[in-house]
């Protein structure tokens, strides 16, 4: 641990009823790095979500974000302090317009009486004018974001987390269900995003993965099998045993 | 709810107001006092079922509890007319005392003494008891049909203390209010039951406004964002025990207002506002009104009760079916209700079925694009 990590991930340990999600995971995560996080099924990829972001509290373990402990606070607590979470399923608000949701992401402070009795402040308009065209929806403001396509409400996701301003964001899944160019954008989106943000990847899709040119951290079995580029672990014996296979020429 | 809100001209909506007042004024004179009362009955529950409205319509909190709230503001209103119109009887408390040997006062009815106090008590207490239930209950993330369940049970835990207690409000015989005087006047006259239908129309519209005035804007997007995904409000950094905890404590105050205005123009209230069939009532009024429509909740409830009046007049003993009925139609084939199945496009669905209005032939959402952007 140093002072330049933003995030430690010290022997995490999730049980669900003998059942070990993660089992001593550690992991540091550096302030404005892009990481990628692969693994096979059921190697703990969403419970490690889960654990930062204070859905599951660890049986054991520590996580330190910014020198604070994350363990046994809140979640909105934990989004407060600046981590952000974009889930695998696209999960926006369908009832309500793309502004809308931008509206909800970008409001400080989130405190019921500032939202009832104050109008949002000029500058939050504006972040949310700019939010819209990057993610291509300037179009959209006023539709409900129950009617955009699947690509859009992926995209309308990403923007609600870039608009929560988080220290740390951590993208489950971006891609899944996206064309081949939409998911080119959105690597070259998160690595824009990068070196501003600290970010955090989990997905499947190689190429995608690879597009993303960063460190690569393997998850197996709860534990982390191996850290490193995409080459380095592309060319690691127990990695291409659990989960790469062969090369495919 | 709905994709397409009707908007109205100005001048029509305006036009509306000068009418509705028109009739407010006018109805004494236009409708017997039998029906009047009834009316205004009627108008008093609209606001229960407007913090129904918030509660489930937009939050996505289904309480079967709510005649709690109503019940005490009813009995907030019932004890200071009882007290301040008990001069004339032994001890100078309320007559039914005596019937329980009670010489002294229970001190709980001590400040019902001041009209100011009372005023308040109406709304605030109901307010207060809801906020404190939702808190423990939100708090401990019990939600869906746990929700449900526990605010029935409480429901029946308030009944059944008000209705053993006696000694305190006269137990299951409930206090009656109608020959109780006000400001010189018997609450239960003709004059008074005026006077009280006009205050319960103003409420109900300000009632309207003020529960518009809630769900207008971000506050209302994160009550539906709790309705919708309430995992995400959290991930987001809004603390959703805090804004359920508020507008369940809303609900009860209106429900509270509810209760005391129905009271005084009824004449009683007694624990059979605490019954559950009643709560439940309250929840088929919104549902077959249209739920997240709030003006739905107020149709809803002044409809559905003088149906049931109506109804149980000519064919006494089948109005229960008739209810039953309809709210079995409304789940089925309106879920959004009469008003949300309006605003949305079931007219225009109806409408197609009889050849009166072109078929949409591409998807919904482009063409409603589409001519927003030609201005057609």
């Amino acid at each position: 641990m140093n002072n330049k990590d933003l995030l430690n991930l010290i022997d995490i340990t999730v049980s669900f009823e003998g059942f070990l999600a993660l089992n001593k995971l550690n992991l540091n995560l550096q302030k404005g790095e892009l990481r990628a996080v692969i693994g096979p099924n059921g190697a703990g990829k969403t419970t490690f979500l889960d654990v930062i972001t204070g859905k599951v509290k660890p049986t054991n373990g520590e996580v330190i974000f910014k020198g604070k402990s994350l363990v046994g606070r809140k979640e909105h607590k934990i989004a407060r302090l600046g981590v952000g979470r974009k889930f695998q399923s696209p999960r926006i608000f369908e009832n309500l317009t793309v502004k809308e949701n931008l509206e909800i992401s970008v409001t400080t402070p989130k405190s019921p009486l500032n939202l009832i009795n104050k109008s949002i402040k000029d500058e939050q308009l504006n972040e949310i004018d700019r939010l819209m065209k990057i993610v291509n929806l300037a179009q959209k403001v006023d539709s409900k974001a129950g009617s955009l396509s699947h690509g859009q409400k992926q995209w309308l996701e990403i923007a609600m987390l870039v608009g929560q301003k988080p220290d740390l964001m951590l993208v489950d899944e971006p891609v899944a269900g996206l064309t081949d160019e939409e998911t080119d954008l959105t690597a070259d989106l998160l690595k824009s995003l990068s070196g501003e943000n600290t970010v955090v990847v989990i997905d499947h899709d190689m190429e995608f993965i690879r597009r993303l040119d960063s460190n690569v951290s393997v998850l197996n079995q709860g534990t982390v099998l191996c850290e490193g580029t995409m080459e380095t672990i592309q060319k690691d014996k127990k990695v291409i045993d659990v989960y790469l296979g062969r090369p495919e020429d | 709810m709905s994709l397409t809100k009707i908007k109205f001209d100005k001048k029509i909506v305006l036009s509306f107001w000068i009418i509705l007042i028109a009739l407010i004024i006018a109805a004494p004179t236009l409708l017997p006092v039998f029906r009047l009362n009834l009316l205004g009955r009627y108008l008093s529950l609209s606001i229960v079922a407007l913090g129904v409205d918030l509660i489930w319509g937009y939050t996505g909190l289904l309480s079967l509890g709510q005649g709690i709230f109503f019940a005490l503001g009813g009995y907030c209103a019932a004890m200071y007319l009882q007290i301040t119109s008990s001069s004339e009887f032994p001890n100078n408390i309320p007559e039914f005392f005596a019937l329980y040997g009670v010489e002294k006062l229970p001190f709980f009815w001590e400040p019902f003494r001041s009209p100011v106090f009372t005023f308040f008590a109406i709304w605030i207490i109901p307010a207060l008891v809801a906020g404190l239930i939702g808190f423990l209950v939100f708090r401990n993330r019990i939600k869906g049909v746990y929700f449900s369940i526990l605010t029935q049970a409480s429901l029946l835990v308030f009944f059944n203390f008000f209705n053993g207690q006696q000694k305190l409000i006269n137990g299951t015989n409930g206090l009656k209010t109608d020959v109780t005087q006000l400001l010189g006047q018997m609450v239960g006259s003709e004059y008074m039951q005026r006077i009280f239908f006009w205050i319960t129309a103003v409420l109900v519209i300000a009632a309207w406004f003020f529960a518009k005035w809630v769900v207008k804007g971000r506050f209302g997007n994160i009550l539906i964002g709790i309705r919708d995904d309430e995992p995400r409000v959290r991930f987001t950094g809004y603390n959703p025990v805090i804004f359920k905890t508020i507008i369940f404590s809303i609900a009860g105050g209106l429900a509270g207002i509810s209760g005391a205005l129905y009271t005084v123009q009824s004449g009683i209230v007694s624990p059979q506002f605490m019954t559950v069939p009643f709560s439940i009532e309250m929840v088929i009024w919104v549902a077959v009104g249209g739920r997240g429509t709030l003006l739905g909740a107020i149709l809803g409830a002044v409809f559905i009760n003088y149906a049931k009046s109506l109804v149980s007049e000519a064919l006494p003993a089948s109005w229960m079916f008739i209810q039953g009925g309809l709210f079995i139609l409304v789940v089925t084939a309106l879920p959004e209700g009469v008003l949300g199945w309006i605003q949305g496009d079931g007219l225009r669905n109806l409408l197609q079925r009889f050849g009166l209005k072109r078929k949409i032939e591409t998807y919904p959402s482009l063409e409603v694009n589409n001519k927003e952007g030609n201005n057609e």
